[in-house]
């Protein structure tokens, strides 16, 4: 199991996108970030807490949940349901730009029913996408804005990150023969 | 993405899916079932404060509301609760169908099924009306109150709505006090609130108390102060004229005298004591109008939250039970 990304590599990382969100962006004003749960919503904190360090302002924060907008959802004829968790958004998103959060960009199905889901929300003037590990293998046109690393893989193999919040360590993890 | 799974090997891992084809009573359910309903209802009342209150999860899915009884709130707060989920829904009533004209339940449904619903939303002035068509139908049943037997959305959502103000069920003096002969939601609330480990109270006049009602792990008496001493919450259950043949109490002026629920009776129960009712209420009958619309009535928040709980069992359901073949 090879560690891609340690907590140093992460932390650094983090740091390195909370600047280019700045650059990008020519400051903090109307920007919100929202994470894609269940890390993605981990990393989005901890960007705003970089976002703090650095422009001394807080950036609202929430948390998606797109278990509802999932477009596997109803193709199976039988099968158990994915567990829905709540989604937490304070802020209106109108107008904003909003800041995508997930920790690995894939199949891009994720982030279609993310986008699908913050639209319901409001109309943002518009949304950037920011993920930890880029493992490529897409499946719809769908591009990060924000990358931490990528990660060259194969179909067979799975991209495991574990949070400290979550998971009591900071690492990214390529396995092979992908558990999931 | 893929979330990696720990799993530790002493304790089982936390219910993830209902793997059930229907939901007839709470009798069936395990304390985790319990559970992972009113999680997945948090997650769903969320939905409900959107300003699009629309998720796309049962898209395509038809779900047919068959009502043999008269229903207002438990009928609009599914048909909103499957609308919130894209579901495409059907509204049957008993005084508009087949019925009056002598067909039975089960070729009702058997027509019903014919043109291949997901989900029957059944209520019936039957007990077990719902078990019968668990065993005829394909599609997923769920019981929206059969005869004297349960009501076990009811007893979820104010499963829902206790956790939401008490942040807990265990532990909790619950007294439920009214017509505990006829009332389903009674039975269902019973099953609930002891697999959760509440400690229950029923209280009524002995000619409504059932003979066997000990065995479900309740403590019944005929004293509205002794139940409602001490008491977290405090449930009303209306009493139901309709059900009743015979006479079981003098007069309905007599019952409120001896237990209606009013201030002055409130004020044997917990500082912070909920009053709850599932509707419809017989003010004056069963509740002071002080009491429901008091400060420490939750009678709105339970029909508010009835929509929430009803989008997780339609969506919980939706999948199936999860060891058949695919159909």
């Amino acid at each position: 199991m090879p560690v891609v990304m340690d907590a140093d590599r992460i932390g650094r990382t983090l740091t390195r996108i909370a600047h280019e969100i700045l650059e990008r962006n020519r400051g903090i004003d109307d920007l919100a970030l929202v994470g894609v749960r269940t890390r993605g919503d981990h990393l989005a904190r901890r960007l705003a807490r970089g976002l703090r360090e650095i422009a001394g302002t807080d950036v609202p924060t929430g948390a998606l949940d797109i278990t509802l907008y999932r477009d596997d959802l109803m193709r199976h004829a039988v099968g158990p349901q994915p567990l829905v968790r709540r989604t937490e958004i304070s802020f209106s998103i109108d107008e904003r730009k909003i800041l995508l959060v997930d920790d690995v960009l894939y199949t891009g199905r994720t982030t279609r029913a993310a986008l699908d889901a913050l639209i319901d929300f409001g109309r943002p003037r518009s949304i950037q996408l920011i993920v930890l590990v880029d493992r490529g293998h897409r499946e719809l046109p769908i591009k990060a804005d924000y990358v931490g690393k990528n990660l060259p893989t194969s179909l067979e193999q799975s991209v495991q990150v574990y949070l400290q919040e979550s998971d009591g360590r900071d690492e990214v993890v390529l396995q092979q023969g992908g558990a999931a | 993405m893929s979330a990696p799974v720990t799993m530790r090997v002493e304790e089982a891992p936390p219910l993830t899916a209902l793997r059930r084809k229907d939901l007839l009573g709470i009798a069936d359910l395990t304390p985790e079932e319990i559970s992972l309903v009113l999680d997945t209802a948090e997650a769903m009342k969320e939905v409900g404060e959107r300003p699009i209150k629309k998720v796309p999860a049962l898209r395509g899915k038809t779900v047919v509301n068959l009502f043999f009884e008269p229903s207002t709130r438990t009928r609009t707060s599914f048909e909103i609760a499957e609308k919130r989920l894209s579901a495409d829904t059907l509204n049957i009533a008993v005084a508009s169908s087949s019925v009056v004209k002598g067909e039975s339940l089960a070729d009702t449904a058997l027509n019903l099924e014919a043109m291949h619903p997901d989900m029957i939303v059944l209520r019936h002035s039957s007990s077990g009306a719902c078990h019968l068509l668990s065993r005829i139908c394909r599609s997923a049943i769920i019981n929206a109150g059969d005869g004297m037997h349960e009501h076990p959305t009811q007893a979820l959502l104010d499963a829902f709505t206790i956790r939401e103000r008490k942040k807990r069920l265990a532990g909790l003096k619950v007294a439920i006090i009214g017509d505990l002969l006829h009332s389903r939601v009674l039975r269902s609330n019973i099953h609930l609130l002891t697999k959760m480990g509440s400690d229950v109270w029923v209280c009524g006049p002995p000619t409504l108390i059932p003979a066997d009602i000990a065995r479900f792990g309740v403590r019944a008496t005929s004293s509205v102060d002794e139940a409602v001493t001490g008491a977290d919450v405090v449930m009303l259950l209306r009493i139901q004229l309709e059900r009743m043949e015979g006479a079981f109490f003098p007069s309905l002026r007599e019952y409120f005298n001896v237990f209606g629920m009013t201030d002055a009776r409130l004020r044997r129960a917990a500082r912070d004591v909920i009053i709850m009712h599932p509707g419809p209420m017989n003010r004056g009958v069963e509740i002071a109008s002080e009491v429901a619309d008091g400060p420490y009535s939750v009678i709105l928040d339970q029909v508010a939250n009835g929509v929430a709980v009803r989008m997780a069992v339609l969506y919980l359901l939706s999948g199936g039970a999860g060891d058949e073949a695919a159909a």
